[in-house]
């Protein structure tokens, strides 16, 4: 009960908290960064995009609905550790299977909490995003430790979790009469390229009708195009996405294809700089869920889920490369659409989970790429 | 789309006076978006009936109509100003319907004004039951099974259908009076009944009840070009069943996983968008609790109650921002306030929780039923913010003023395991601390989670704090467990109780910021509320804004209650703004997040928090300031002054010592014979045995309540020995160490006077006089400005008196004198050195800014430097009528006798150059339907029957037909007046009861020696005439000056319309 943690900051600051969740046995490193949302611990949890990151909670009660299976975005949790004011101890929601330290100590996911999430996020919305160490050492630190925290960087992200192998999924039959996908019947096959993808991109494309193949994210272009997809999918997942050299190069080949491509995060940055445009790191990201974007072709604003620490430079894109999602907050690029190619990304989560569910029309409009350019296809052979 | 350039001048529409389901969070709305609109450089009209209010103020809008809210008025007002538009949706339930009215006519079109905010398409389909189902399901969201009908028999069949329980809520009602939950045949008949009497249109929907699912609300806002955002989800402690404005409230959400959550923004967002509405919205919803299934509540299509509490819970401006978007900005076009940096298009993100408590009336109103319902009882609320939600919870309890510090209620503590089952089944306002005892006793949550279906996780947060509490008292009081036990919100003051110690070390309180956005961007909010951290963001905010001002603290009134209600807060704002004026850095600390005063934007700097010394006394270290204000906060301010005194805290105005000299019986009456001023003879007793002695030394009739009194609480006229007894049973149990005091009771003339003194002068800016004689509660009586009845030599002496007081007890500052005039003879009844209710009403008839002058002379300016004489200040040439107004329907087994203890909610004012057209004003504005032919029904105690003649024969001349008990009959009769005797409401045949329900009678004059018991054959008949809506004048006073107005031409479309913007400027010296 008296056991106490420590969080020290790359910038020198530490905090003493309680631990929960699994006991820390080595210390941890990783990047620290706060996320806003007030519900979906569990979605951030189970994010790839998350790994190698220790997150803050800044909603200071985390857990309050325990743990749901279902509500799972991956397998595991891939985040380092999480970071909250405090845990419920006796979760409520008729769907919980127990303890949000229940699940971080069987995935062995250290936690600290009885610490002031707040001046933590303050420090890094002052700062930009910092490194940290959970650790069971008392202060002081040496400057080593602090060199030693500053050195970490987040390393082979996509590889640590993507899929390893191919796999189909086949949409559900009996869920066709609740669909509203105009396209269910034309049973589209999307190839997910899995970047460390959330499972609710697939859940959102069975939904629609469609075949879905996950692929990992070392396939190169020709075993992609093997499958004959009638869309590429390119998903989330984490790091910096400038380090993804072979799958940025696969990824040019790939759309040069012209097959009807739609990127999300990770996959929208991807194809940015396969495109020849450029990315940045921004100060200290966006992460929640309330990031109001604007689609710049009709106006409308629509509130977003978002986890990245990278976006596209607008400046930097060709002009076959329209920028027509914007952030409303800091007026960063959130979504492009491509004229030369059939092809458009954003940078948000058009599949929510967790988050709010405005733009899930997004995964309509991809259907509806497929649809034309299926059709168009089918006019080409035909004056052939 | 920005500013809509055609506008120019818009038409505001209040939400008239204070009524429980509609209270002061329209005052906030309505002046946020009064401000919203002139900073645009748009003109503003504003018509509410309500005198109490920000929002009615000159500066406010450019014509302020003080007026009866009707359409007949509204529609002359329309002629006369020629607004552009109408703004619908910021004022209410009234304001609303009142809009739709004129707008269904064709009036607005006609003449060529636009509806803004909602049409009354929109409006429809969210109010009329049939519309709202239909548009629920054609856009698939689920409603609960229901029918709409207007007859009993309806009602009846559709429950056989779906099966009982059901709910009848009546359509088109406040706060859902008239409603309730039947479970049996019997049971709705008598609902539905009820129901369909009190719905303007006679329509009533009857449900299948899901009492125990989860309630949910959405806050959301969407902009002309379909842009929507949620503001703010809202989760309510008590499952539905109770109304929501009853229920404590948790916000944002805590028990719902992304998944529900996310379901219910879909479905929140879906709903307004089919609706069209642009502007705020709140949607109500229940879920069931072992699935996804859920249901829409109810959608309210403006901004609400629960808009207010969710502007002050994230920081919001929920009133504002719909205000712009109504007059075309699109939500990407209006900037965060808050951030400075961000745009109001985006949903607040919270790094806290917040927790609402209402305010129940049941201390003063022991005989009304206590059970919580359909229909909302509670008549204004607390809120809290903390890091934790014990915390909060405990904040927002002990904020809510009801002598506690802490969940243990020692009455639950008494209680055996039966009675506190039985407590915590009745489902009443104290059931959270039955619960809480019932944990405490070892009860398990799951058993107590099948008893009233409260969600297990606020359940297991109760035991929290009963295994913190259990901890205080067991185990040695270290750093850790005493901050362990603030961080989750114990006072200092219960941990004292609670571990046994006298002293403790005081932990202070840090500040945190509420910014809406979870510190992700940089705000400048002066908003806080304490937390227990190292960093504290007040300290930090305050030394990087530093200026050289002197910092001044302003102590709020809290909740809204019987007693004191919204006027203190427009004194407690008109005293910030002064101090800034004068060049201070204010500083506002209260915790009522429906007011103008917790508006972030008020002062320099917010608190929110509760009014208690330590969580005052923790605000004042951080501020350091140079004096704290309590003369503009009620009684909830003025408590304080004697503690912080102690303290050394500097206190501007008049010091402590006076306040208490005013109050100390002994002291006030030596003052009183020194200054050889008279007052009703009296004394102080401690128990039944000496209250005896002492009423039959001074002769019945006697006045009688506690030492320290706030709206009358607890006092009554007693009549006899029986009354003694009933009346200390009652007030021993509430407090046991209170003294009572029993004075003569003088009838006469009351008046009241309201005079600001700086410690030489005194300006007495009006004498009021009311219309009913001592004995009904100055809040309760029709106040008339200027007096019309007094001598000169009467007036001089009041005016010497007053300065004489104001003068003696060194008053710096406001002053509030209450006069009796008997048999010629002047006495005082109570002097209270602080702003009182009629402050806002004498200042906007008269144009003295009375609390500006206050404030500046506890600066240490003089009358004389601020150009005012002395004395009586010159009537203005109009007539002032403060008429209160009662919430009787909403609080069942309530006596409407009018007596010492209060019982309005609020007040309208009626202003006319006519004494008796501005009477005829202010009755119409508190809802009289004036009508001039029909019935009377006269039923009245022995010692009125002689006065009787009189008013029965001015009806009787006015052409209406009489109707008495056999009693009163009889006397009536004698005096030659046809009269048609009526059978008691027991007797077979026509009697009381069958008579008012018949419709033939338009007004009851209703007096009875004994009142109160629900059981008594005169309260029932009081109360069957407020179901009916039958006017019913317990004061003969009151049915004797109904009867001089009835018998004038005065109608709504000759009398005067006065903007009191013209009426004040030549009021200045």
């Amino acid at each position: 009960m008296d056991e106490k943690v420590y969080l020290v900051l790359e910038n020198g600051e530490y905090m003493e908290g309680i631990p929960f969740g699994a006991p820390l046995k080595e210390d941890v490193d990783a990047e620290m960064v706060f996320t806003t949302a007030m519900t979906g611990y569990l979605e951030m949890l189970t994010d790839p995009s998350y790994y190698g990151q220790m997150v803050i909670q800044t909603f200071p009660l985390a857990g309050n609905y325990g743990m749901i299976p279902s509500d799972f975005e991956s397998r595991e949790i891939h985040l380092s550790a999480l970071i909250c004011r405090e845990w419920c101890q006796n979760p409520s929601n008729f769907r919980s299977a127990g303890t949000l330290d229940f699940f971080l100590k069987r995935q062995n996911i250290p936690g600290i909490c009885g610490v002031d999430t707040r001046s933590l996020t303050k420090q890094i919305r002052q700062y930009g995003t910092m490194n940290a160490r959970l650790t069971r050492k008392a202060p002081p630190y040496s400057d080593r430790e602090r060199k030693e925290i500053q050195s970490f960087r987040i390393q082979n992200a996509v590889s640590a979790s993507t899929c390893s192998k191919v796999t189909r999924y086949e949409p559900c039959e009996a869920s066709k009469n609740s669909s509203s996908s105009l396209y269910w019947d034309e049973k589209f096959h999307v190839a997910v390229w899995d970047f460390g993808a959330k499972q609710n991109i697939v859940r959102e494309l069975l939904k629609r009708g469609c075949v879905v193949t996950e692929v990992p994210a070392f396939a190169d272009a020709e075993e992609i195009l093997s499958l004959s997809p009638d869309g590429i999918l390119l998903s989330n997942g984490p790091g910096d996405p400038k380090e993804n050299t072979e799958i940025i190069r696969q990824l040019k080949k790939l759309v040069s294809c012209s097959i009807p491509t739609f990127g999300i995060c990770l996959g929208h940055q991807l194809l940015a700089l396969s495109q020849g445009g450029e990315t940045e790191k921004l100060k200290y990201g966006h992460r929640g869920a309330n990031q109001p974007v604007k689609d710049l072709e009709t106006g409308q604003i629509y509130m977003t889920s978002q986890n990245h620490g990278y976006a596209v430079k607008s400046a930097s894109l060709p002009e076959n490369a329209q920028v027509n999602f914007l952030n409303l907050n800091d007026l960063t690029c959130e979504g492009i659409s491509y004229t030369h190619i059939p092809a458009f990304s954003v940078q948000f989560h058009p599949e929510a989970c967790a988050g709010p569910k405005d733009t899930e029309f997004l995964f309509d409009r991809f259907l509806k790429l497929m649809h034309d350019n299926r059709q168009k296809q089918k006019e080409e052979t035909v004056c052939l | 789309m920005p500013l809509n350039k055609s506008l120019k001048k818009i038409m505001v529409i209040g939400s008239g006076p204070i009524v429980i389901g509609q209270a002061a969070e329209f005052d906030y709305a309505g002046t946020q978006a009064c401000r919203a609109l002139k900073e645009e450089g748009l003109s503003v009209v504003l018509v509410n009936s309500n005198p109490a209010t920000i929002m009615t103020d000159s500066a406010m809008a450019d014509s302020v109509y003080l007026e009866p809210l009707n359409t007949d008025v509204l529609k002359r007002i329309i002629l006369k100003e020629k607004p552009d538009s109408i703004l619908s949706t910021l004022g209410g339930q009234t304001g609303l319907t009142l809009s739709m009215e004129l707008a269904r006519e064709g009036f607005l079109k006609e003449h060529g004004v636009t509806l803004l905010g909602a049409d009354p398409e929109t409006i429809d389909k969210a109010e009329d039951r049939q519309l709202f189902k239909d548009t629920m399901e054609a856009i698939g969201e689920p409603v609960i099974p229901s029918s709409v009908t207007e007859t009993v028999q309806g009602a009846l069949s559709f429950a056989k259908e779906c099966g009982y329980p059901v709910i009848v809520r009546p359509a088109f009602t406040l706060g859902g009076s008239g409603g309730g939950i039947a479970s049996d045949e019997k049971e709705l008949e008598e609902i539905a009944e009820n129901g369909l009497r009190q719905s303007p249109i006679t329509q009533i929907l009857v449900e299948k009840c899901i009492a125990g699912w989860k309630e949910i609300e959405f806050e959301v806002i969407r902009d002309g070009a379909g842009n929507c955002i949620t503001v703010c989800s809202m989760e309510n402690f008590d499952p539905v069943g109770i109304h929501t404005g009853d229920s404590i409230v948790i916000a944002p959400a805590v028990t719902l996983a992304d998944r529900e959550y996310q379901m219910l923004r879909s479905a929140a967002l879906n709903i307004i968008n089919a609706m069209g509405i642009e502007g705020g919205c709140n949607c109500q919803f229940a879920l069931n609790p072992e699935s996804f299934e859920y249901a829409v509540i109810e959608v309210n299509p403006r901004v609400s109650r629960s808009s207010a509490l969710a502007s002050k819970a994230t920081g919001y401006p929920i009133a504002r921002v719909a205000a712009k978007i109504a007059i075309g900005y699109r939500l990407d076009e209006i900037k965060n306030e808050i951030t400075g940096k961000t745009r109001a298009c985006f949903e607040p993100a919270l790094d806290y929780v917040v927790v609402k408590f209402p305010k129940w009336p049941f201390d003063k109103f022991v005989y009304a039923k206590r059970k919580l319902g359909t229909q909302m009882k509670a008549t204004g609320e607390v809120m809290a913010i903390g890091q934790n939600f014990e915390q909060a919870l405990l904040k927002a309890v002990r904020g809510a003023e009801l002598s506690l510090d802490s969940l243990s209620m020692p009455e639950m503590e008494e209680k055996s395991d039966q009675e506190l089952t039985d407590k915590i089944l009745a489902e009443d306002d104290e059931r959270i601390f039955a619960l809480y005892e019932a944990l405490r006793r070892g009860v398990s949550v799951e058993t107590l989670h099948s008893m009233t279906m409260v969600d297990e996780w606020f359940l297991y947060k109760l035991k929290n704090i009963c295994r913190i509490e259990e901890k205080l008292k067991t185990s040695s009081l270290d750093h850790e467990l005493l901050l362990e036990a603030k961080k989750y919100g114990f006072p200092d003051s219960a941990i004292r109780r609670l571990c046994g110690k006298e002293e403790i070390p005081h932990i202070p309180a840090s500040y945190k910021m509420v910014d809406t956005c979870g510190a992700e961007f940089e705000a400048e909010t002066p908003y806080f509320y304490a937390a227990y951290d190292k960093e504290d963001e007040a300290s930090s905010f305050i030394d990087t804004h530093r200026s050289k001002k002197p910092v001044v603290i302003v102590l709020g009134s809290g909740p809204i209650r019987i007693g004191q209600g919204i006027e203190f807060d427009y004194a407690c704002v008109h005293c910030v703004w002064s101090l800034k004026k004068a060049g201070c850095e204010v500083v506002i600390i209260n915790n009522n997040p429906e007011t103008v005063s917790t508006d972030f934007n008020t002062a320099d700097r917010l608190y929110f928090e509760p009014l208690t010394p330590d969580d005052v006394m923790d605000v004042i270290r951080i501020e350091k300031p140079m004096g704290v204000v309590t003369a503009f906060g009620g009684q909830t301010a003025i408590r304080l002054a004697s503690f912080l005194t102690q303290k050394g805290v500097p206190l501007l105005g008049t010091c402590a010592d006076s306040i208490d000299a005013a109050e100390d019986r002994g002291r006030f009456e030596a003052l009183l014979e020194k200054l050889n001023i008279k007052r009703p003879s009296g004394d102080t007793a401690t128990n039944t045995q000496e209250a005896l002695c002492i009423a039959r030394r001074l002769g019945y009739p006697v006045l009688m309540r506690p030492s320290y009194v706030l709206g009358g609480q607890n006092m009554i006229i007693a009549f006899s020995d029986d009354d003694i007894r009933e009346y200390m049973k009652i007030i021993l149990s509430h407090e046991k160490n209170n003294l009572v005091l029993i004075d003569k009771y003088l009838m006469g003339t009351e008046l009241e006077v309201d005079a600001i003194c700086d410690g030489k002068d005194v300006l007495i800016p009006g004498i009021m006089e009311h219309i009913e004689r001592a004995g009904v509660h100055s809040g309760d009586s029709i106040a008339v400005y200027p007096a019309w009845n007094l001598t000169r030599e009467q007036t001089d002496r009041i005016v010497s008196c007053s300065r004489l007081l104001a003068l003696s007890l060194h008053t710096k500052g406001l002053i509030n004198i209450q006069y009796v005039i008997h048999q010629g003879e002047l006495y005082v009844i109570e002097v209270n050195p602080r702003a009182s209710r009629t402050v806002p009403y004498i200042s906007k008839v008269t144009g003295i800014p009375m609390v500006d002058l206050a404030t500046r002379i506890m600066l240490g300016e003089s009358l004389s430097q601020m150009g005012f004489l002395p004395g009586l200040f010159p009537a203005p040439g109009y007539y002032a009528v403060k008429v209160p107004v009662f919430s009787f329907e909403k609080l069942s087994g309530l006596d409407t006798q009018l007596g010492p203890e209060m019982k309005s909610t609020g007040e309208v004012l009626g202003i006319a150059r006519d004494r008796k057209e501005a009477l005829f004003k202010g009755l119409v504005s508190a809802g009289y339907t004036m009508a001039k032919k029909g019935g009377v029904l006269i039923t009245v105690r022995d010692s009125d029957k002689a006065e009787i003649d009189s008013i029965a024969s001015k009806y009787a001349e006015l052409g209406f037909s009489l109707y008495a008990t056999k009693g009163t009959a009889r006397i009536l009769r004698q005096l030659g007046l046809s009269v048609t005797a009526i059978n008691k409401m027991a007797e077979e045949g026509e009697n009381t009861k069958t008579m008012l329900e018949s419709g033939k009678i338009q007004y009851i004059i209703s007096t009875s020696a004994k009142g109160r018991t629900p059981a008594r054959d005169s309260v029932k008949i009081r109360r069957i005439a407020v179901e009916h809506g039958i006017p019913c004048l317990t004061s003969l006073d009151t049915a004797d000056a109904l009867a001089d107005i009835l018998s004038q031409d005065y109608h709504l479309n000759n009398v005067e319309l006065v903007d009191i913007c013209r009426l004040s400027s030549k009021a200045r010296v």
